[in-house]
């Protein structure tokens, strides 16, 4: 665990970058540091690998001073990704991958066979090892900086603005990646971001830090989203977080319906029967195809190009809550369709039914959080 | 009979000899030059305030005519090719010393926190990362003064027997043969071509890593002015 405790940061001129600051950052979990610029985040980023020294306070790796060791070795212990990835242009992708192995005494041979692993697992094609910097496009390079990174397999990963200089299609896919990436090597990563959609997706932690590097609030993302601390975190979270803290929430428990679902070749009583203002056609598996009001429906003779689109399915257990309102949103008659991983229709959802999921869960979760702060006293006391 | 290639016996030196000795009078000042400027801009680097005061020096050394040079280095060093090679070594330094700092410094900052945060020393980072990065500015500066150098040692002429193929241009006069003269003019032409040539090869060797059409001219490279300069100075 890195533990950062109450650290300042002044500069000779006076200006102060970081503010008695103290945090806690969990072991394998990715905590992010966010707020506008100037907030001090990328400077206590860099307290952590000692590229800036502390005017007062102390950071503990594992329980001891990061001022004890030689400050090669902890910086050959942490992994850095940074803005532009920041590759050695003069050197081929496997070498630039390869220069902390080959710093700490890895034969050639060695380094080169982990370069080559460590390009599979970012997700970069072998073929490029060879290749320079230049010859990179600019998702690719962050790839190269993210497999340069963890080339020694460090224990911590320090992620300085890593994605912001690319498009957000080609950030979108290296957040997915880097998360993909965690999921299988477990690394205790501290993420830097002025993007606090990026650090409300990435965050196990979120801190955020307003201007003159203080801490506004230290918190998971859907507690950030769902109880901001003050009205400055709360204007940085932006209009919308209500929706966005959804993101948080499963879709398993929501209750689906078959009712108004009806295969292509439903007979008139079928149809008669159903109890629902639309109903949603499929197809001979089970696809769906449309929505249909049923005295537009003729047995028999349903043709899919008169039905109305249903916008987008969801899959219940893997999208959350968000996506589904947004399916039922999309959809012209307010009924989001969820399916399975094949996508054959498993059920629909009204917009109403979402609506009482939400209200349950924010009941559920203001019980969690109480019990939660109950727990933390407990162990404060 | 005196031929284009028969060099009065005064000048102790076949036509062979003379491109040897120039090459030698030309380029170990600034091998010599290249080696004094490397730790010189290092400091520029590292101590910004340094720099203006240090490019002010160079150009007034620059601007001190060689003749003058001689005048006060004959008295140590005699009527020596080392009293023409000092000279041009400190000639030297006006454009090798911002090509190394303008090259230095075009390394990105992104890069360099990247090498720092990897535990690269600032020893390792210098001649790991900085130097090789900096080396088509390098070269385009070794470029600049080398064929500034081959055309200045002809000067030389003028404390005696020391200006290598130069001495053809007295020579000529002395003699009434101006096919020296024409002789002195492009071999001397010829041999600036060639070193250019090598240095370009040297870089694209040195460089596989550049983009390829980034590769004529890198910001610092040629310094037309500075060239100019050198060619007046030679007459």
């Amino acid at each position: 665990m890195i533990r950062i405790e109450s650290v300042t940061k002044r500069y000779p001129d006076g200006t102060m970058a970081v503010d008695r600051l103290s945090l806690e950052i969990p072991d394998r979990s990715i905590t992010v540091l966010v707020g506008p610029s100037g907030c001090g985040k990328t400077t206590t980023l860099r307290m952590i690998n000692r590229m800036v020294e502390p005017t007062e306070g102390t950071i503990l790796l594992d329980g001891a001073d990061i001022q004890r060791q030689p400050v090669t070795t902890l910086r050959r212990s942490m992994g850095y990704v940074i803005q532009n990835a920041g590759l050695f242009q003069h050197r081929t992708v496997v070498d630039n991958i390869a220069t902390v192995p080959r710093m700490l005494g890895w034969g050639r041979q060695r380094a080169r066979e982990r370069a080559a692993e460590l390009m599979e697992r970012v997700g970069l094609d072998t073929a490029l090892a060879k290749r320079y910097p230049y010859q990179l496009s600019g998702g690719q390079q962050q790839r190269v900086g993210v497999a340069r990174a963890l080339a020694a397999d460090p224990p911590v990963l320090l992620m300085d603005e890593p994605f912001s200089a690319v498009d957000p299609v080609v950030r979108k896919g290296l957040q997915d990646e880097l998360l993909r990436i965690q999921e299988e090597l477990g690394k205790t990563i501290v993420f830097v971001t002025h993007d606090i959609d990026e650090a409300v997706k990435l965050g196990t932690m979120v801190a955020v830090l307003r201007e003159g590097g203080r801490l506004a609030q230290y918190a998971p993302p859907a507690e950030l989203l769902s109880d901001p601390a003050d009205a400055f975190v709360e204007d940085f979270l932006g209009a919308d977080r209500g929706i966005r803290g959804l993101s948080f929430l499963s879709t398993t428990a929501l209750e689906l319906t078959t009712d108004p679902v009806i295969p292509p070749d439903a007979t008139a009583e079928r149809i008669g029967a159903a109890d629902a203002a639309h109903l949603l056609v499929t197809d001979g598996e089970g696809r769906p195809l449309g929505w249909s009001e049923p005295r537009r429906l003729t047995a028999g003779d349903i043709r899919p190009d008169r039905l109305l689109p249903y916008g987008r399915p969801f899959v219940p257990g893997v999208d959350s809550l968000r996506v589904a309102l947004d399916c039922a949103v999309l959809s012209p008659t307010g009924w989001a369709v969820a399916v399975d991983d094949a996508g054959r229709v498993r059920g629909v959802v009204s917009q109403q039914t979402i609506g009482d999921a939400i209200r349950t869960a924010h009941q559920d979760g203001r019980t969690a959080h109480q019990d939660g702060r109950a727990g933390d006293e407990k162990v404060l006391g | 009979m005196s031929g284009f290639f028969d060099i009065p016996s005064d000048l102790q030196h076949s036509w062979a000899g003379l491109i040897g000795l120039h090459l030698r009078e030309a380029l170990i000042p600034v091998a010599a030059g290249l080696l004094l400027a490397l730790p010189v801009a290092q400091l520029c680097g590292r101590f910004r305030r340094l720099y203006p005061p240090v490019l002010g020096l160079t150009t007034v050394l620059y601007a001190i005519p060689s003749l003058a040079f001689f005048v006060v280095l004959i008295d140590y060093t005699g009527q020596t090719e080392l009293t023409v090679m000092i000279p041009l070594a400190l000639y030297s330094l006006v454009v090798l010393i911002p090509a190394i700092v303008d090259g230095v410094r075009s390394v990105p900052d992104e890069t360099l926190a990247a090498a720092t945060a990897m535990g690269l020393g600032p020893v390792r980072r210098y001649t790991q990362v900085q130097l090789p990065i900096a080396a088509p500015a390098i070269i385009a500066g070794l470029r600049v003064a080398t064929a500034s150098s081959i055309s200045l040692v002809s000067v030389g002429a003028l404390i005696g027997n020391q200006g290598a193929l130069g001495n053809l241009l007295a020579a000529a006069q002395k003699y009434d043969r101006p096919e020296l003269a024409v002789n002195a003019v492009l071999t001397m032409a010829v041999l600036a071509i060639l070193c250019d040539v090598l240095l370009v090869l040297l870089r694209v060797l040195l460089t596989p890593w550049m983009p390829r059409g980034a590769r004529s001219g890198t910001k610092s490279g040629a310094r037309p002015g500075r060239f100019e300069e050198a060619e007046v100075k030679a007459l």
